[in-house]
């Protein structure tokens, strides 16, 4: 088996993390930026989150042959304060060129305040201006169905959103076909208790196809599973999918969706699938 | 996939929760106090649940969503809680 893990926290995981994903066939991680678990205080707080994505994850990954990939925003649990989210959308773009940037996210929305919603069409707009791929968070649980439909008023608006390089993260049964019917990506996120179970995504999988989805783990410093991909495709398995179809979705998807950024690379003959490999 | 395999793979999970949920609410009924929204809208949930027809995920999910349109004018707590404080 091999993966892509394409939405993962890494700064909040240990190093054993890396080598056990590195050992279920993951073949390269994408982080988006993230809350703290705390406000930052400053913008030089997020100067320094911003050299860990770009400068220590991407060391501390290759120890194990990952390549590490990272996102870049202030994330919507940090956006009430409009005047340091000013300062931080300053500084993104000294880091657009560094090697391992794939684009702006997560952004979106948490509470679906007015401030967030100014935030994020500011991020979009800064995306847009720097041609900048977007992977967008949607809110959890109760907020999720009105978030979503709020966030596709935002990229709507923007006419400068290419939706064929925009992803809808953390999309349930209730958002998945907004999502997709609008031409954007969608990524599923298995996550314990507030998002989505292995069962619930291949529900999903199998209604909706997996022309435009990915799946993630999203591991951070919550309760969450850095091996839950490779897990849920066990779980397909069990559900009658083809070798095929389970490579497609867990490696191929994120990396048709991930290439389109010239930046993200990986060693295609280290990660020859050995199902093809035994077909050939 | 037909309808057995299914219910072989995914009884014993499913029943084990239906468990857990019904002991849920004896707990709840043993305690002091009143429903408050999370709990209503558990029960509203459970009433979708047991009625015929099918999308009964999606149609949950809905019932435990905010449903308003417009922005709040401010974020207050980052948690959320799981069902529509105003439900």
């Amino acid at each position: 088996m091999r993966y892509i893990e394409p939405h993962a926290h890494m700064v909040s995981r240990v190093t054993d993390d890396y080598a056990t994903m590195a050992a279920a066939g993951c073949r390269a991680i994408c982080e988006p930026a993230f809350w703290a678990g705390f406000d930052r205080s400053s913008v030089d707080g997020f100067f320094d989150y911003f050299c860990q994505l770009t400068e220590h994850e991407p060391r501390r990954a290759a120890q194990f042959g990952l390549p590490h990939f990272c996102w870049l925003c202030l994330n919507p649990k940090e956006a009430e304060n409009l005047t340091l989210a000013e300062e931080v959308l300053a500084i993104i773009p000294s880091f657009l060129d560094r090697p391992n940037v794939l684009g702006i996210g997560e952004i979106g929305l948490n509470k679906n305040s007015r401030h967030e919603v100014a935030v994020l069409e500011k991020h979009i707009d800064l995306a847009v201006r720097h041609r900048q791929m977007i992977l967008i968070h949607t809110p959890h649980l109760e907020d999720k169905w009105k978030g979503t439909r709020l966030i596709l008023d935002c990229l709507k608006q923007n006419p400068g959103v290419d939706p064929s390089r925009v992803i809808i993260d953390h999309v349930e049964e209730h958002t998945v076909d907004l999502v997709l019917d609008a031409g954007f990506w969608a990524g599923i996120t298995l996550y314990p208790t507030s998002k989505c179970s292995p069962a619930r995504a291949i529900d999903m999988i199998e209604i909706y196809g997996t022309q435009r989805l990915w799946l993630n783990c999203a591991c951070d410093w919550g309760q969450s599973d850095p091996l839950a991909v490779p897990k849920t495709a066990l779980e397909m398995k069990r559900r009658g999918h083809s070798e095929t179809a389970i490579d497609r979705l867990i490696y191929q998807n994120p990396r048709r969706f991930l290439g389109q950024n010239p930046k993200f690379r990986i060693d295609e003959t280290a990660c020859e699938n050995p199902s093809d490999a035994a077909e050939k | 996939m037909d309808r057995t395999r299914l219910t072989d793979i995914y009884f014993p999970e499913a029943r084990s929760r239906l468990i857990d949920l019904a002991a849920f609410l004896d707990r709840i009924d043993r305690a002091e106090g009143q429903d408050d929204f999370r709990l209503k809208s558990l029960r509203a949930a459970l009433a979708e649940l047991a009625a015929p027809g099918s999308d009964k995920a999606r149609k949950i999910l809905l019932l435990l969503s905010d449903p308003t349109a417009e922005p709040v004018a401010e974020a207050g707590a980052k948690s959320a809680a799981g069902a529509w404080s105003r439900f």
